[in-house]
């Protein structure tokens, strides 16, 4: 044997070791793949009966066939034809944008202090804002009912929005995102001569644009599809919001899925708007740098 | 008249005084440098005359008036951040405009004062971009226009330059040192780097454990140290302390040599530390050697070598010739000039003079 013939099956047993472990690799991969690729098809296929339904007559609703046997779009012009359709949206508009603008200054300007400010009692403070996250909404909304009641706001848009104008998880969430800014740009701010609410405004919320386009995702979200309160607190139909006007086509005897799903689909429209709104300022405010490079 | 006056200067945290009664005077114009080791009070004293820090016990006065109860912004300071401190969401022009917000001064006046500043630190290019698309160097350069742009009374530098690289440090000392002699207004900078201290000071204040150790021109400072601390501190290389007792007009050192030290103010039999810096102490033949020990490194620098040696388990640097040094494992004996050296009380640390 040749020490040409040697070094060939050298390399050959090398190659085949290297093809195995790409085999392994490959094999790997695949079944992460699958996973994810299960993962999708779990979360796309609610969106996609949603759609589906939307466009199927009311005879073949409970076909649970994804492609509809005659596809039409008489749902949509009926939905939207249906004058209560966009009474209920504009209130959703109205009371999600006012409450997640609401949440982005309060929540900002609580976690703020919290976080910048050494005053007796802070901590407990803390402590007590982040408890009531312990407390489900389900036993809230008895006080929240009764407060309503006593201030009049029954059917009205503050009775709709008070419980969700500020909110601890938004407290909690600026209040460690400021914790990441550090102290030296607002001891430079106080000798630039800002006092502390424009230090607040100009200098640290600036700073966290990333936190607050994250809380205003969750909490438009959140207001937008928020059922149970506003169905508690609004008898009045033109004060529904747009789950709640939604879930009243139908009644005891027959639910109009194929309408609600029209609706859903929609309404999720503004969501999907201020999504990819927002989602843009999270991704700007990681490459974000005004420290030591 | 002093532009800046501490007197009597007090901190206390939590109960602990970590500043205590400190006094300094510093010259319209001046330079001077504050530096420690950590937790010496160095960064405590400089935020204290910057207003972000209350004062406990004493007085700051800046031009002519006791500045305790006033807030940061009517002090008549700018300051200049370890971390630059410059904000991410805004252009160097917003940045660097941003001090004069509270001015009386037009918006073009405004413009012309930063065009100005800008062009002194070489940065009218950069005024439109944003601090993600700058280098370290000039990032720093913003924070210096920032504090610039005001004309203030006092500059603060909070060791400004302890996040650059070493070739841009000693590029930023070279431009801070000729832009204080272009402006000339008082600068009060604070580092724990001896070098930075020394090259750029008028004077320096050296600080350990919330006290001033001592306060001179580094040459002062350098030839003069005021106790062992400062004799340690300064220099680089430490300088040598050799542990001794002093009895007429002598040291006797741990290794039985004796060295004439005449007309020292000390009693007989008080145990001392003799210091010889390490440019001092050179190799000497046999008959003139004040110690011998093994070298136990040899670092060549090209121009000079320093020289570890092991002296009966003591080790002492000493400086040997850039050509042919010593080896180690080498024998070596070790000479210097007694008017070289500096006697300390062991005890103390205060120089006897």
């Amino acid at each position: 044997m040749t020490t040409a013939d040697t070094e060939i099956r050298a390399s050959s047993a090398a190659l085949l070791e290297g093809t195995r472990a790409k085999q392994r690799r490959s094999l790997g991969q695949t079944i992460r793949w699958l996973i994810l690729f299960g993962g999708g098809i779990l979360m796309i296929m609610p969106i996609a009966y949603m759609i589906s339904t939307s466009l199927k007559w009311p005879f073949e609703v409970y076909n649970v066939g994804l492609i509809p046997e005659e596809p039409h779009l008489e749902n949509y012009q009926y939905v939207l034809e249906d004058g209560r359709f966009y009474g209920w949206f504009v209130n959703s508009l109205i009371i999600a944008t006012i409450t997640t603008i609401s949440n982005l200054f309060f929540d900002s300007l609580v976690g703020y202090t919290l976080c910048k400010f050494t005053f007796r009692g802070r901590y407990i403070v803390f402590i007590a804002i982040l408890s009531t996250l312990m407390i489900p909404t389900e036993m809230l909304v008895i006080p929240w009912y009764l407060m309503s009641q006593s201030f009049g706001w029954l059917d009205s848009y503050w009775g709709i929005m008070f419980p969700g104008l500020m909110t601890a998880f938004g407290v909690f969430l600026m209040k460690q995102f400021f914790e990441t800014v550090p102290d030296d740009f607002i001891e430079a701010a106080r000798i630039d001569g800002l006092n502390e609410f424009q230090i607040f405004w100009s200098v640290a919320l600036p700073m966290v644009k990333p936190a607050l386009a994250a809380l205003a995702i969750f909490v438009f979200l959140g207001n937008w599809t928020a059922f149970l309160w506003p169905l508690i607190v609004t008898t009045d139909t033109s004060l529904y919001t747009l789950p709640v006007g939604l879930s009243s086509f139908g009644d005891e005897a027959d639910v109009q899925w194929e309408l609600i799903m029209t609706g859903a689909a929609i309404s999720t429209i503004p969501t999907l708007v201020v999504f990819l709104i927002f989602q843009r300022f999270i991704i700007r405010g990681v490459v974000m740098a005004g420290l030591k490079g | 008249m002093s532009h800046l006056a501490l007197r009597n200067l007090v901190k206390v945290y939590d109960k602990t005084e970590v500043l205590h009664s400190i006094n300094l005077d510093v010259a319209d114009g001046e330079f001077v440098v504050l530096v420690g080791p950590s937790g010496c009070g160095k960064s405590t004293t400089l935020r204290m005359i910057a207003g972000l820090e209350e004062v406990t016990g004493g007085e700051i006065e800046i031009a002519g008036r006791v500045v305790n109860n006033l807030e940061p912004k009517d002090r008549d300071i700018a300051m200049v951040f370890q971390n630059y401190a410059i904000y991410p969401h805004m252009t160097v022009r917003k940045n660097i405009s941003f001090g004069l917000r509270s001015s009386k001064m037009t918006k073009a006046q405004k413009d012309a004062r930063i065009d100005e500043v800008a062009g002194i630190l070489g940065m009218t290019d950069l005024l439109a971009r944003k601090p993600a698309q700058l280098s370290g160097g000039q990032r720093q350069r913003v924070a210096i226009g920032r504090a610039m742009v005001r004309d203030p009374a006092v500059f603060l530098f909070d060791e400004p330059l302890s996040n650059l690289d070493a070739q841009l440090r000693q590029q930023m000392r070279l431009e801070i040192k000729k832009l204080h002699r272009r402006v000339q207004n008082t600068i009060i900078f604070v580092t724990h780097d001896q070098v930075e201290a020394m090259t750029m000071a008028d004077r320096i204040v050296i600080m350990k454990d919330g006290h001033i150790q001592q306060v001179g021109t580094p040459a002062e400072v350098y030839h003069t140290p005021a106790n062992s601390f400062v004799a340690q501190f300064i220099g680089a290389p430490s300088m040598n302390l050799l542990q001794g007792v002093y009895a007429d007009g002598a040291v006797t050192l741990f290794n039985g040599v004796t060295v004439p030290m005449p007309g020292r103010a000390a009693r007989a039999g008080l145990p001392v530390h003799l210091g010889v810096r390490p440019e001092d102490i050179r190799p000497a033949a046999n008959g003139a050697a004040l110690l011998s020990g093994t070298v136990s490194v040899a670092e060549p620098l090209g121009p000079e070598t320093l020289i570890y040696v092991d002296v009966n388990g003591k080790e002492i640097i000493a400086s040997g010739p850039g050509k042919q040094p010593p080896k180690a494992g080498d024998a070596i004996g070790l000479g210097a000039n007694p008017a070289d050296m500096h006697l300390f009380d062991a005890a103390t640390g205060e120089v006897i003079a």
